[in-house]
């Protein structure tokens, strides 16, 4: 098991002094190479969910296991990705790639070789030493993707990379994060809240509900191309599965209304 | 808005017909000339207007007048041991108390909780004025150049850590956030995510300390003072010698300039990575 969450549950304290409950008694299981989606009304815990992965902050109640071992703290063995690309503007792109390394003792030449491999992996040899003004925005993600695998993460966390591209961007910058993950054979638990982007890209869905989150619906993506979201997007059932996920979420709305 | 429709910039409609390359170098020129023209104006305007309107030289003298002024004081007056003085003492005002402030500016913006102790004094200080410090630190020190290195100091010192503080508060917690997920150190946080992010109004605070501190070396000199251009300027005073004051008004104004396009050199080398907008 790659990752996995026992009945976690997060509460913040509020301005007020009172406590606000993120999500309530998730428990949920990603396998060793899966990819995995989290989907979900806003506001629904899907980023607390990520933050606990990476060990930023612990649960309240619960446990966060990665590889077996618990989650205490900021967790070398997992590497995350936000909307933002996260690049340090005053460094050029290799210097990027390299950052995550920097305090795991690989010297400059290893890590610089290292960056360089992964450049390559993610389209990006002959940018190395432009600086992230210069990319277009989904240059700039490719870039921060070869960052996050850099560091050979056991788990890669996505928290909607792609909801600041353009349409068409998105639909590339998904199919060739699609077959870098696959060809590493990284597992990946992805937050979205576009839901045909999480039927493209994933083995399987998990459903959150609406404030404080919890898993209502589990959805096992059982469609080819999982490396290709553009040829799986040509699949007629891809429409079915995201109808699927809607009427959950839309039900859920009414049961809390 | 009916402005920008009426001309429709006319730097669009030669580029049709000249090179875009070529019309920027040609627009730079002009840009030079004009330039160069008020300065000529000016110039004549002082020249020729004062004895036209009859103002006495101990009130406005002319260029001219200024000029052998500057002649006689160069020859009688050691004007360059007091305009490098000045400089000097500038640049170690402007260096001190900047890198005071910076080191102060960062020193809080680490600790959330000294902060918020010590900012109303930092404030109240901030909005003392500084330069009225100059008698007391003459009482104090007595008539060296302590006292207006102390005023520089003083007076640079706020700009640097307020602006350097205000960085530090909004450096980008993603940033932060993923520096630490990747197991950074406090240290290498500081150094690797905060350092580079609060640069830019780093750079900020000492272009406007540059000039502050010309202010309060001048301010040292003219309150107690035997040296520096600000002393030329109160003995200048004291005769009626209007030329003299024109003269160290202009060389401290050099200093500042200098010392303010120096900074931005330095900028532009340091912050090469942000775009900036054409022009």
């Amino acid at each position: 098991m790659a990752l996995e969450f026992r009945h976690v549950t997060k509460r913040f304290p509020t301005r007020t002094g009172k406590e606000v409950t993120a999500v309530q008694d998730v428990t949920f299981t990603v396998n060793q190479g899966e990819f995995v989606s989290v989907v979900g009304p806003s506001g629904c815990g899907k980023s607390t969910i990520l933050s606990m992965t990476a060990g930023l902050y612990g649960p309240t109640e619960g446990e966060v296991l990665v590889s077996g071992e618990r989650v205490n703290g900021p967790n070398p063995h997992v590497g995350f990705m936000l909307q933002k690309d996260l690049l340090l503007p005053w460094r050029d792109i290799v210097s990027n790639v390299e950052f995550g390394l920097e305090s795991r003792g690989v010297d400059r030449q290893a890590r610089r070789a290292r960056a360089m491999q992964e450049l390559v992996h993610c389209h990006l040899e002959g940018f190395e030493h432009q600086y992230p003004y210069q990319l277009s925005g989904g240059m700039r993600q490719r870039a921060a993707l070869a960052r996050t695998l850099a560091i050979d993460p056991e788990i890669i966390l996505l928290d909607e990379p792609f909801s600041a591209l353009d349409a068409q961007t998105k639909l590339l910058i998904q199919n060739s994060f699609a077959k870098v993950i696959a060809e590493q054979r990284k597992t990946t638990l992805l937050i979205t809240h576009d839901l045909a982007e999480a039927v493209l890209m994933s083995d399987r869905i998990l459903v959150l509900s609406e404030r404080p989150g919890s898993v209502i619906a589990e959805i096992a993506v059982d469609l080819p191309h999982r490396d290709e979201p553009l040829r799986r997007r040509t699949l007629k059932e891809v429409g079915d599965y995201a109808a699927q996920i809607f009427t959950l979420l839309k039900l859920e709305e009414k049961a809390v209304a | 808005m009916t402005d920008a429709t009426h001309d429709t910039r006319p730097a669009a409609r030669p580029a049709g017909r000249i090179p875009q390359a070529a019309y920027a170098v040609i627009e730079r020129r002009v840009q030079t000339a004009v330039s160069l023209a008020i300065l000529g104006l000016v110039l004549l305007a002082w020249q020729f207007l004062p004895p036209l309107l009859g103002v006495p030289r101990y009130i406005i003298p002319t260029f001219s007048q200024c000029l052998a002024e500057l002649q006689r004081m160069y020859q009688a007056e050691g004007l360059v041991g007091h305009t490098i003085s000045t400089a000097i003492y500038t640049l170690l005002g402007f260096a001190i108390g900047s890198a005071l402030g910076a080191a102060m500016g960062y020193l809080l913006g680490m600790s959330r909780f000294w902060e918020k102790v010590l900012s109303p004094y930092i404030l109240a200080l901030q909005i003392a004025p500084k330069v009225a410090f100059a008698p007391l630190f003459i009482m104090w020190f007595g008539y060296n150049a302590m006292p207006k290195l102390l005023v520089a100091v003083l007076i640079v010192f706020f700009p640097v850590l307020v602006n350097v503080l205000q960085a530090m508060r909004t450096v980008d917690r993603d940033l932060v956030n993923l520096a630490r997920a990747y197991s950074l150190n406090r240290w290498q946080i500081f150094r690797k995510i905060e350092m580079p992010s609060t640069l830019p109004n780093l750079m900020a605070g000492l272009r406007i300390a540059s000039t502050l501190a010309v202010i309060g070396i001048t301010v040292g000199e003219l309150v107690g003072g035997n040296s520096g251009l600000g002393y030329l300027i109160a003995y200048g005073g004291g005769q009626a010698n209007a030329a003299m004051v024109f003269n160290a008004i202009i060389l401290l104004t050099v200093i500042g300039f200098a010392l303010y396009l120096v900074l931005e050199r330095i900028e532009a080398r340091v912050l090469h990575y942000i775009p900036r907008a054409q022009g």
